[in-house]
């Protein structure tokens, strides 16, 4: 394979693959908030819920990481949304979009992951701040609001910062249901030039950079939220 | 001297944590500006009783009145109004590790109590300085000595205005050099009126102002009386042994003696039956 004749087929495709990172961050942003609106409540049901609310979060989770994220995709976009789509009070809310169905996928998936992330950080907080909470006549809704997630939550930066490259990474199987980011591109391109090697590696190096860039903000955003007194922790490197 | 007023009182608690008797029949009552002392070997109940009267246990059995009224956790909502007036001092602090000593003050005034912020804040500073960090306020629970965290957690209960404090061992988790700063305002406290309950090895330190000693073993209150009375010279009270062997373990028999003798001798000097000064 001839590297330089490639360099410019490359650079004159670079604008079309580059377009595809709104796709992608789109996607994994969008993924990220959801699965955080959904993990948040689900850790709190699974450590403080009665016994049934425990058990529906548990058989949700257990299938949500246990069903690969590929089976899924076709599962949304050419069952689960492609009939509702076809319900006829619901048509022309573009249900049958697959972007929407990488969203919905990624987004419950990582809500499932997330609410161990959470519900890890929760379980390490000493019992006695919850009963200080109470013995000042907190009910446990006030109590987990305003001094359990806070704290929570703040642990649990290093574990979602692993989430975001892993979803980040998972977002790229949005291809086989034809959304258009960073991975569909480079291989529309590849398969249009015969050339899939460099354009696997550009989408290695894409990928590659969002993954540091990400990791590297949540970083800052640990360091920012630290609790003043505590020493440095080992993920503070 | 007006007649003693009841602000506490509890009949026939029982407890059973797991298969385990904690609690056997307890019944107590803490009239307004009294201090009651609660002694005994660990694993006797104390600090299940004192979770109990502010039911961070739920007692199994067993009828509690404040204020003349008999409380019965019925309501969720009731139940924060009661742990409201009933404030709650723990052996390990606990305070809020995200809030600094303003904030640990201020939230439950601003969540509980719906106080404006800047009125809570103002409250908040007031407690701070009565406990005597009022240069500390900004500063984060990892950033304060242990004696300046119980400080603080004394301050966030009685910014609560609560009718009755709870003391679980306030000082047992604490440096030797540090003991003293929450001591004072233990003392500070007592002789402002507050009614108080307190599990303490501290027995020199609580016989010079409680009102009353209660000997707890394996779940029941087995000896009860003044500490005059209990710590006289020549008792032979379950109280008197015990605080002999609390001293005889750091190490000092006949040191143990004179100071057991001291707080006692310490206490005829004092007024009886009287309340604090307030």
């Amino acid at each position: 394979m001839d590297f330089a004749k490639t360099i410019p087929v490359i650079w004159e495709s670079l604008p079309f693959i580059l377009g595809g990172i709104t796709w992608t961050l789109s996607l994994v942003f969008g993924a990220m908030l959801l699965g955080l609106c959904l993990g948040i409540p689900l850790a709190v049901g699974q450590v403080y819920g009665t016994r049934t609310v425990r058990g529906c979060i548990g058989i949700y989770v257990w299938l949500f990481r246990g069903i690969p994220i590929l089976v899924q995709l076709y599962l949304f976009y050419f069952g689960i949304l492609a009939y509702l789509s076809q319900v006829p009070s619901l048509a022309g809310l573009g249900l049958d979009s697959a972007f929407l169905a990488a969203l919905l996928v990624l987004g419950l998936t990582s809500a499932a992951y997330q609410s161990q992330i959470f519900r890890g950080s929760i379980q390490a907080l000493p019992e006695g701040q919850l009963k200080a909470a109470q013995a000042l006549g907190m009910t446990e809704s006030q109590a987990v609001r305003s001094i359990i997630l806070p704290q929570a939550l703040r642990l649990s930066i290093p574990g979602w910062s692993n989430e975001y490259s892993i979803l980040l990474k998972d977002s790229a199987l949005a291809f086989a249901i034809g959304v258009m980011e960073i991975m569909s591109r480079t291989r529309t391109v590849a398969a249009l030039t015969h050339e899939p090697l460099p354009f696997a590696l550009v989408a290695g190096v894409l990928f590659y950079l969002l993954t540091h860039m990400g990791i590297r903000a949540l970083k800052t955003l640990e360091r920012k939220v630290r609790i003043p007194g505590y020493a440095r922790q080992g993920s503070m490197s | 001297m007006t007649t003693p007023q009841p602000i506490l009182r509890v009949e026939g608690i029982h407890k059973t944590l797991g298969d385990q008797l904690v609690l056997n029949d307890v019944s107590l009552t803490v009239n307004r500006g009294e201090v009651k002392i609660l002694i005994g070997p660990s694993g006797s109940g104390k600090s299940t009783l004192l979770q109990c009267l502010n039911f961070l246990h739920h007692p199994d059995q067993g009828r509690i009145w404040l204020d003349g009224r008999e409380f019965k956790a019925t309501s969720r909502r009731e139940l924060c109004a009661f742990r409201q007036q009933v404030g709650m001092i723990f052996q390990d602090f606990n305070l809020f590790d995200h809030l600094t000593a303003l904030g640990n003050v201020q939230i439950a005034l601003i969540k509980v109590k719906g106080m404006a912020k800047a009125k809570a804040t103002h409250r908040a500073k007031e407690e701070l300085a009565r406990v005597g960090l009022a240069d500390k306020m900004d500063l984060y629970p990892a950033q304060l000595s242990g004696g300046q965290k119980q400080r603080v957690s004394m301050a966030r209960a009685l910014a609560m205005d609560p009718k009755v404090l709870l003391l679980d061992e306030p000082t047992s988790a604490l440096d030797p050099e540090l003991i003293g700063e929450v001591l004072a305002v233990i003392r500070f406290l007592a002789s402002a009126g507050m009614t108080m309950i307190m599990a303490t090895h501290q027995i020199a330190f609580s016989a010079t102002m409680a009102h009353e000693f209660l000997f707890m073993e394996k779940g029941r209150i087995v000896e009860r009386g003044s500490p005059v009375h209990l710590l006289a010279p020549g008792a032979t009270s379950r109280t008197m042994a015990f605080c002999a062997k609390i001293n005889e373990l750091s190490g000092d028999l006949g040191m143990a003696e004179r100071r057991c003798a001291s707080s006692s001798s310490a206490l005829a000097d004092k007024p009886q039956g009287g309340h604090g000064t307030t």
